[in-house]
């Protein structure tokens, strides 16, 4: 059945404060969910006072501070800084984006980091993403052709056909969409959910690709695309403003359209 | 004494699994085609509730026992009934993961399903077909 509770040790309990120097001019709260495997105890959520004139403006500029200046004991993933390389997906506030896109004057209020939902917790902020790497490459997400071409020339694409690509190859995996999306929480065993769908799609779209049927193929199947219920979790929680929903919707009709009804 | 069952299959195996049952398309194209024919039949439900809003049973029996009416009432229950288990399977399927548990109640859903068209199909010509039902 699904999981409608926390386990017993899944359950969060409060953890220790690290108080702001006295003299800090402005304070802002982050309460960040820390959990050690190694440990054996439950997940607590620390709170971290930060002076904002010590910090760069980003979120993640305070966590890298938080872990410098202050515990460097706390586990996150990050690496470009600039909203390319997905590392630093996280839920702040309740919303699954990236940490070192967004303001912390965006935040009022103390601002509650946790990792990614639904996903197995590795340490701290860092979500084990093996299924979903897994289910990425089981939609065999790269060009795909038997035709020939000399070894001097390329693929040739019309500008109107590459248009089609627009807003599927900008995805940079961060799995924001896809741990946002409910049904992805209970069926992600079976459900391929929407950042892999989008990549699929992103495929099935490329006039040079030669697999389109074997890819659909690959995709009729009720929990692999069809536990898709349109809840647009994924569409509003992209951090790079695609809609995977879309891309989603786009297989369904592909699929339909083999099938000579729509 | 048995070991422990470990699971070393690879996450790739366990992503690709089966592989895909090939079907699906069809479940998602009836549901949205029964949805769309629900929307036209409640328009015509409304319209015969504005209809019989006055009306006493044998007015009422008059208005179900005319062919266009009798037909869309039990085109409507029909299509009510198939749509709810259509649905109510990919509630089952999306919270229920006992095999077993699942393939119980998706039958039962379908028998009780169509227990209840058929039973709604004889009430609507029992009182469509029948003069002395008003005397009921």
């Amino acid at each position: 059945m699904a999981e409608f509770t926390l386990p017993k040790n899944s359950r969060i309990r409060p953890g220790k404060t690290f108080k702001a120097d006295a003299d800090a001019a402005r304070v802002k709260t982050f309460r960040i969910y820390r959990w050690d495997p190694d440990s054996g105890e439950n997940p607590r959520v620390d709170s971290y006072e930060v002076d904002l004139d010590d910090c760069g403006p980003m979120v993640l500029d305070a966590i890298i501070h938080i872990k410098n200046q202050i515990d460097p004991t706390l586990t996150f993933r990050r690496s470009c800084r600039e909203g390319i390389c997905g590392s630093c997906a996280m839920n702040i506030a309740g919303t699954n984006t990236l940490a070192c896109t967004r303001s912390i004057s965006e935040y009022s209020g103390d601002i509650k980091i946790y990792p990614l939902p639904h996903m197995p917790v590795v340490k701290d902020l860092v979500p084990d993403l093996s299924n979903f790497y897994a289910q990425l490459e089981s939609v065999q997400p790269w060009l795909q052709a038997d035709s020939a071409v000399a070894p001097n020339r390329e693929r040739l694409q019309s500008p109107e056909e590459r248009k089609k690509l627009d807003g599927l190859y900008e995805c940079i995996l961060c799995a924001c969409c896809s741990t946002s999306c409910p049904s992805y929480w209970w069926n992600s065993d079976r459900y391929l959910g929407p950042a892999t769908l989008l990549q699929a799609y992103r495929w099935i779209a490329d006039s040079r690709d030669e697999a389109k049927g074997a890819r659909l193929d690959n995709l009729e199947d009720p929990f692999r695309v069809y536990r898709c219920h349109t809840i647009m979790n994924c569409t509003n929680a992209c951090p790079k403003g695609l809609n995977p929903a879309k891309a989603i919707a786009e297989i369904k009709h592909e699929l339909a359209h083999r099938q000579g009804v729509v | 004494m048995s070991r422990p069952h470990v699971n070393t299959r690879s996450a790739l195996a366990k992503a690709r699994n089966h592989g895909a049952a090939g079907s699906g398309v069809t479940h998602w194209w009836r549901m949205k085609i029964s949805s769309l024919l629900l929307l036209v039949l409640t328009i015509w439900l409304l319209f015969a509730f504005q209809a019989m809003s006055q009306a006493d049973f044998s007015a009422a029996r008059e208005f179900l026992a005319a062919p266009w009416n009798t037909c869309m009432a039990l085109l409507f229950s029909w299509t009510l009934f198939y749509h709810a288990q259509l649905g109510l399977q990919v509630v089952i399927e999306d919270y229920i993961h006992s095999t077993w548990l699942a393939t119980t109640f998706t039958i039962g859903l379908r028998l009780l399903a169509l227990l209840l068209a058929t039973l709604c199909s004889v009430l609507i010509l029992q009182v469509a077909l029948n003069p002395s039902a008003a005397g009921v």
